[in-house]
């Protein structure tokens, strides 16, 4: 026990070392352009959907506390490539030049960061990268339309994934360490407490889905899958530091699982299941013509369906809790916490359960699609 | 909107660390930790099918106790009864050479008594048979003259018979 909490002290120094960002006051974001006049303080007002649009989405920084600039926050390393990589800190992003637009048409106010040094003609709006032509945004109907380079920065759900990840390997690997050593015996520690969840996946998932011949193959995506999801949910829950980021709340992510329950059912589909599709046995050949796109259609939504779940599922219970929690800030008044701290706390509670059921429903329906990939003729 | 638009850097890092995570795990974690538990499964389920087995078997092991116990405790009896038959036998068949035995002891005991009997008897006659000769012989011998002398000496003789 002593000596995985010293490893995970120990990696989770290394972790803070690798960013190359440093932890630092924004007291003074250099310079402010010279529209700051024109322009009414944004400040002032708090915008509920800037904010909860800000903590759901991805981000260049892991803001620790204060506010947005006078807080302290982590910068994380940006990766871009646009002809040939290039690594440098976001805080060149951040403390470089805040520039205040407005825009043509619309009169919409437009506020995007342009970057020094290593990042000098590059921007950064809704903590997304563009670069500069001309050396400055250009906007049309409020969007921008200046070319992005591929981002492969270590965001904040990034750096949250690598958490997850390692955790995720320390704790399955500290309980396959008790099986090798103790042996098949009753289960004890960690392991008493995580074997129910392998054995739900096992059993009541894979073999009970996919059936008693063909299971095993799928049940290390599966579980996977599962723990995946669930840490990362769990992870996701938590206010500070390591957790706090909406990793299994972001499509991109949910993206790449539904896309690898589809490779897997598309790749293990059997003859059966192709004919199902393309030449349902007993199905006369007009009504053929309809079924079959219908079909192929069908291959595609149950993982989109998946994706979506997953993702509109966690964010929305994000989207709750801060909805709950800005009561107190639209309202300007301390008393509003009486009602929205007891509600916050029951969807959190609320939450915990979504956090499982999700993960489970995700892994159970990926069972079931690739089980009805494998399944054999019935005769 | 870029909230449901997907973003390429983020899909790039969750693809690499979920095929490392699932590579990893399924190397290090899966692999021991379901062989484990499958064999301990396996190892519980042999278990319950041996007591099964066994208490089958021990129920047929004491069936057949039961089975050896009955027939001995039959054969106990048995034997018991054939020694009390005998027993009775013995003792009968004692009685019943005793009797004949006391049978021919008495038997032999009448013969001899009736032999003494005709013994004493033929004695008896032979002394009666002296006494009437002494009788005879007396009064023949007696003075016969006198009818007095008669009569006296057959009151005489006549005593001495009683006398006898």
């Amino acid at each position: 026990m002593i000596v995985s909490k010293l490893f995970t002290q120990v990696i989770f120094v290394c972790f803070l070392m690798l960013t190359p960002s440093i932890i630092s006051a924004q007291k003074n974001p250099a310079i402010i352009s010279k529209q700051v006049t024109a322009v009414d303080s944004i400040e002032d007002e708090f915008d509920v959907n800037e904010m909860i649009m800000h903590h759901v989405k991805d981000a260049h920084e892991w803001h620790l506390w204060g506010s947005e600039h006078e807080g302290v926050s982590l910068h994380l390393p940006v990766i871009l490539y646009d002809n040939g990589f290039k690594v440098f800190s976001a805080s060149h992003f951040y403390h470089g030049l805040n520039v205040l637009d407005k825009d043509a048409k619309t009169g919409e106010k437009l506020s995007y960061l342009v970057g020094k040094g290593p990042a000098a003609g590059y921007a950064l709006f809704h903590e997304k990268i563009y670069r500069l032509s001309e050396g400055k945004m250009h906007f049309k109907d409020g969007h921008p339309h200046n070319p992005m380079p591929l981002d492969l920065s270590i965001t904040k759900n990034v750096t949250s994934l690598f958490f997850g990840a390692f955790l995720l390997l320390i704790i399955m690997f500290s309980m396959a360490k008790f099986y090798k050593k103790n042996g098949s015996v009753a289960p004890k520690g960690i392991a008493k407490f995580l074997e129910p969840l392998v054995l739900l996946v096992q059993d009541d998932i894979a073999k009970a889905n996919i059936g008693e011949a063909k299971y095993k193959k799928y049940v290390p995506y599966l579980l996977t899958a599962f723990f995946f999801i669930l840490l990362n949910n769990l992870l996701g829950m938590v206010p500070i530091l390591p957790g706090g980021a909406n990793l299994t709340g972001n499509i991109s992510v949910t993206l790449f699982l539904a896309l690898f329950t589809l490779l897997i059912t598309v790749f293990s589909g059997n003859k059966n299941y192709w004919r199902h599709i393309f030449a349902t046995p007993g199905v006369p050949i007009p009504i053929l013509i309809i079924m079959v796109p219908i079909e192929i259609i069908g291959i595609f939504t149950k993982p989109i369906a998946l994706m979506i779940r997953l993702f509109a599922n966690v964010t929305a219970g994000h989207i709750i809790i801060l909805a709950l929690i800005s009561l107190i800030f639209i309202n300007k008044s301390i008393a509003w916490s009486a009602l929205s701290v007891p509600m916050a706390l029951f969807i959190s509670i609320l939450e915990l359960l979504v956090a499982f059921l999700q993960a489970y429903l995700f892994t159970m329906l990926s069972a079931l699609f690739i089980g009805a990939a494998v399944e054999e003729a019935h005769h | 909107m870029d909230l449901i638009l997907p973003d390429y850097g983020l899909l790039f890092w969750t693809g690499l660390v979920f095929c490392l995570l699932l590579f990893l795990l399924a190397k290090f974690a899966w692999k021991p930790i379901l062989k484990a538990v499958n064999e301990r499964e396996q190892k519980i389920h042999d278990s319950l099918e041996l007591a099964v087995k066994t208490k089958a078997e021990m129920q047929l092991l004491q069936a057949e106790n039961e089975k050896i116990l009955k027939e001995a405790r039959a054969q106990r009896d048995a034997m018991m009864k054939d020694a009390k038959e005998t027993a009775v036998q013995m003792v009968e068949d004692a009685k019943n050479k005793a009797k004949l035995e006391a049978n021919k002891i008495v038997e032999s005991a009448k013969a001899s008594i009736a032999m003494e009997k005709t013994a004493a008897i033929l004695d008896l006659k032979k002394q009666l048979a002296g006494f009437s000769l002494d009788i005879a012989e007396k009064i023949v011998r007696g003075d016969l003259s006198t009818d007095a002398k008669q009569k006296a000496l057959a009151e005489k003789l006549a005593d001495d018979i009683n006398m006898n």
